[in-house]
């Protein structure tokens, strides 16, 4: 923790004590609870809402009417639509009885952030929500039992009513049996969670609830909250990474209308007008002088320069054998793959409004995090965090972390300065130039085979880019707006690797699908190659980084994907089959055969025998993995042209295969799959930060290339795989996480050359294809 | 400070406003609508547009002063929830977004163009929708929307 840190949780009334330090995130401690499950950023905890009280998710109203109560929210995914169709079916309600509220301090329990793939884990298997509306149906029923005098077993519950089995006259209603009370209950692990194959609501392609208020242009997302008396803020940010405040004429502004004050903090520099026009107008006129930035390294060398810095290493498998497994191998395939800096680039820059008035505070904020952000903004105020109201107001799509933290705090500061409500919305160029980016990689191999063509051992070490994150509960320096009001980023310090223990973590699939993973005794991957060692170096970046949509999963299987494609053609192998025979998991196998099934995949080797050189030429490419080694099962199966004149790439058709466990709501989850699947697209043709000797020089949709409608995009055809014999996983994460390296493989199939850098640019594949 | 009468969703407003505010920070602030929404201030992504006179804008790059007498149509302007316009009923029948937040860049967009080229084909559609975003790349089913409303209308 740095003095900041530490002087402004003193202030925040915290005591160094009730923190535990946990790899650089700082986390509440508290004994383990057995409907709340684990502790992570993602779990659920106490706070002044009980997550063990029935009460403090579900309540019904004396007219039957269902209030339910969540910790995460809807980003675009779809998160509102299906908790509040798991509410429903559990509680056989329709869907339109249930209110779901999410992600408000003052009445919704705390849980963590909405990210990783993780809402649907933990919201909708046997805890937290789910666990909490199956306790309340049951609840429900034992008072019914007793109201009606029979045994539990002859109710019959159906549209918010309990009756006797086969007499429907002798009928209670919800609103009857709880008269507006509470329920006043624990949660009980033991309640049954209704079966799926009864299920009518969940599980059903229900239509989001939210479609038609936004097609309407009514729908309010944090942008268009309005609060009396509110004011405009615009902030004012460094020209350069490492630039400090020198010093600010006011006089600079004279005589412009409308302006309340120019607000500093350190290196925080905002104007507050009375208008948001006027407050964009003064923060341009505003002379504000500052240092020089601390410079960059050059972007022509920097995946050279990521290898030379202090590192922080980590094992996440080492089998010891590597080496000399490598050296008798019958060959040795060995490649580099780099991945660049890519953004979140929201389609809104992000937006809130705070209201601090004397010691208490209300933020309307987009964040993913409510809880976290309520620390954060209460250490940044200086003020205790039960005296702040963090609101979830819906934003742009987010994918992982976009300016919602940030422009959080700085509406508060703005606000605590002048002692009104303010509004912010950042522009385009300080949501881009100062976002968390996405961690930019490099990634050598070497994959030894057998006289057979059989992968024997494969070595993976992979150097990447960190800085800042998640604020999470204690630093808010992991944003910009925190660095420059005076708090630090997390910590860097370099660190030798040491060996794995306790249980195999593939290490966000730093570790490939087709290794054991054997992590003392036990071998948790999914693979069969026995001879493993997959070594990380994480450096110090130059630029914020953040979880973006697979945050280094989709990297790590960009790399794994495409050598497993390039040890296939070594040995003259068909890549679907070559990928079949190194894995042991039956449900990553299924998808891979399901994804090949649709695309009537021809079995062959790449690359596409005689394929021409001239022309628009095509080819296919597959690729899989199982997200974090247990969180969804993907296998996409791209086909893809390559205009061999000018290099450019276009993508016909993606088969998306995918196994999340029970679907909560198919059409929902269609959504997301189509949605990460060319968004994929977009990362792997185009989607790179780029920068100069001082700052960021992609800083609007001219310098950073996202794909538009007018692009040519694929047909998207996608199997669901529904199952109900295990828990459901995430689903958001998936199919992004396989898309580059299935193009980069077709890209291979139709040409014979591989590219190993995205983005795939029309000048790189050109470039490429010249070389030749 | 100068006074411009603006005629949106076929209302009249008098707003007293610098006269180089963009439109946007009129119809978002002064007026309280809710479609057009700030994405780049920079008119690169679409997510400002609206109707003026039949033709797609960019109101976060369109002075208010410059199209006061013109019939401007927000995305609200279009239809409601009760009663949507056919390509928002199109759009709703395909589940055609994610976030929702580009959504007048898209429907808008669309709208304008093939009110003027009903017979424009699926390259013609794309062609006018290439300075058009959405981030969550909903544009599978966009797209089908925008054909659903063609065939439609």
């Amino acid at each position: 923790m740095t003095p900041d840190a530490h002087d402004a949780f003193v202030r925040a009334g915290f005591s160094r004590r009730d923190f535990l330090k946990t790899s650089g995130v700082l986390v509440v401690t508290f004994g383990a609870a057995s409907v709340v499950g684990a502790q992570g950023p993602f779990d659920t905890r106490p706070s002044h809402i009980d997550p063990q009280k029935l009460d403090s998710w579900i309540a019904i109203a004396a007219d039957g009417k269902v209030t339910a109560y969540t910790g995460k929210a809807e980003l675009g995914q779809g998160m509102f639509t299906a908790q509040t169709q798991l509410v429903a079916e559990e509680l056989s309600v329709p869907v339109s009885s249930v209110t779901l509220v999410q992600c408000d301090t003052s009445v919704c329990p705390d849980q963590g952030t909405t990210s990783g793939s993780q809402s649907t884990p933990t919201n909708f298997n046997e805890r937290n929500l789910a666990q909490a509306a199956a306790t309340a149906r049951e609840a429900l029923a034992t008072l019914a039992a007793t109201r009606l005098g029979v045994p539990r077993d002859q109710l019959a519950i159906d549209g918010g009513a309990i009756s006797i089995k086969g007499n429907d006259s002798r009928r209670v209603t919800y609103g009857d049996l709880l008269a507006g009370k509470a329920f006043n209950l624990q949660i009980d692990p033991q309640a049954k969670r209704k079966p799926a194959n009864e299920w009518k609501v969940l599980g059903k392609p229900v239509p989001r609830l939210d479609m038609a208020a936004m097609m309407a242009g009514e729908f309010e997302f944090v942008h268009n909250i309005r609060v009396p008396g509110m004011l405009h803020g615009v902030v004012v940010r460094p020209p350069a990474p490492g630039a400090t405040l020198t010093g600010i004429e006011e006089s600079s502004t004279a005589g412009m209308s409308g302006i309340v004050k120019v607000v500093t903090r350190k290196n925080f520099v905002g104007v507050v007008a009375e208008k948001p026009w006027q407050a964009h107008q003064a923060a341009s006129q505003l002379k504000v002088s500052w240092t020089q930035g601390t410079g960059l390294p050059p972007q022509r060398d920097f995946y050279d320069y990521l290898r030379k810095q202090p590192s922080r290493d980590a094992f996440i498998v080492n089998s010891k054998d590597v080496d000399e497994k490598l050296a008798k191998a019958a060959a040795v395939v060995k490649a580099t793959y780099l991945h660049p800096y890519q953004m979140h680039g929201s389609m809104g820059t992000s937006c809130a409004v705070a209201d601090v008035q004397g010691n208490k505070a209300t933020v309307w904020s987009p964040t993913q995090s409510a809880y976290p952000t309520r620390s954060g903004v209460a250490m940044l105020l200086g003020l205790q965090p039960d005296s702040v109201r963090v609101v979830f107001v819906r934003g742009a799509g987010c994918y992982g972390i976009n300016g919602a933290d940030t422009v959080s705090y700085d509406a508060a500061l703005l606000s605590q300065a002048v002692g009104k409500p303010v509004r912010v919305q950042l522009s385009r160029q300080d949501e881009m130039a100062w976002e968390n980016y996405g961690f930019p990689y490099v990634i050598d191999q070497r994959v030894g085979i057998d006289g057979d063509g059989t992968i024997v051992v494969w070595d993976h070490e992979a150097w990447f880019a960190s800085m800042g994150g998640r604020p999470g509960t204690g630093t808010p320096g992991n944003v910009v707006t925190g660095m420059l009001a005076g708090f630090s980023p997390a910590p860097f310090a370099p660190r030798a690797a040491s060996d794995p223990t306790g249980r195999f973590n593939n290490g966000s699939n730093a570790a490939p699908s087709y290794v054991v993973g054997r992590v003392g005794t036990t071998a948790g991957g999914a693979g069969v190659v026995a001879s493993e060692r997959v070594l990380t170096h994480t450096i110090a970046s130059p630029f914020f980084t953040g979880p973006l949509r697979s945050p280094s999963r989709l990297q790590n299987t960009f790399a794994h994907e495409c050598l497993i494609d390039e040890v296939a053609a070594r040995v003259k192998a068909d890549p679907v089959a070559y990928r079949l025979r190194h894995l042991s998991d039956p449900r990553l196998k299924h998808v891979i055969s399901e994804a090949a099934r649709v695309a009537r995949w021809e079995a062959r080797p790449s690359p596409k025998p005689g394929a021409t050189r001239r022309g628009v030429v095509s080819g296919r490419g597959v690729a899989c993995v199982v997200y974090e080694g247990d969180n969804g099962y993907v296998a996409i199966v791209a086909e893809v042209d390559v205009n061999t004149a000018s290099g450019k790439v276009i993508a016909r058709r993606l088969f998306v295969a995918q196994d999340c466990g029970p679907v909560s709501n198919p059409d929902g989850m269609r959504n997301q799959l189509e949605g990460g699947a060319l968004q994929g697209l977009s990362r792997a043709l185009g989607e790179e930060v780029t920068w100069d000797d001082q700052k960021v020089t992609s800083i609007d949709w001219r310098t950073y290339h996202s794909m538009t409608l007018g692009d040519e995009m694929p047909a998207v055809e996608s199997v669901l795989i529904n199952r109900h014999d295990v828990e459901a996983t995430g689903a958001g994460e998936t199919a992004i996480t396989v898309v580059a390296a299935a193009v980069g493989n077709a890209i291979f199939d139709a040409t014979g050359v591989r590219i190993r850098q995205v983005p795939f640019t029309s000048e790189r594949v050109k470039a490429a294809l010249a070389a030749r | 400070m100068s006074s411009i009468t603006l005629t949106v969703n076929r209302q009249r407003h008098t707003v007293d406003v610098d006269p180089t505010t963009p439109l946007l920070y009129v119809l978002s602030d002064d007026l309280g609508l809710r479609g057009p929404k700030f994405g780049c201030g920079l008119g690169q992504c679409g997510a400002c547009t609206v109707l003026s006179g039949g033709r797609a804008i960019r109101s976060c790059v369109t002075p208010a002063s410059a199209v006061a007498g013109t019939e401007i149509t927000t995305l609200e302007g279009l239809g409601t929830v009760d009663r949507p316009h056919p390509i928002q009923k199109a759009f709703v029948q395909e589940e055609a977004a994610q976030c929702g937040f580009c959504l007048s860049g898209v429907i808008l967009t669309a709208k304008a163009f093939l009110d003027q080229n009903p017979k424009a084909n699926d390259a013609e559609v794309r062609q006018a929708m290439s300075t058009v975003l959405c981030r969550c790349f909903t544009h599978v089913r966009m797209l089908r929307a925008i054909k659903r409303y063609r065939q439609e209308v």
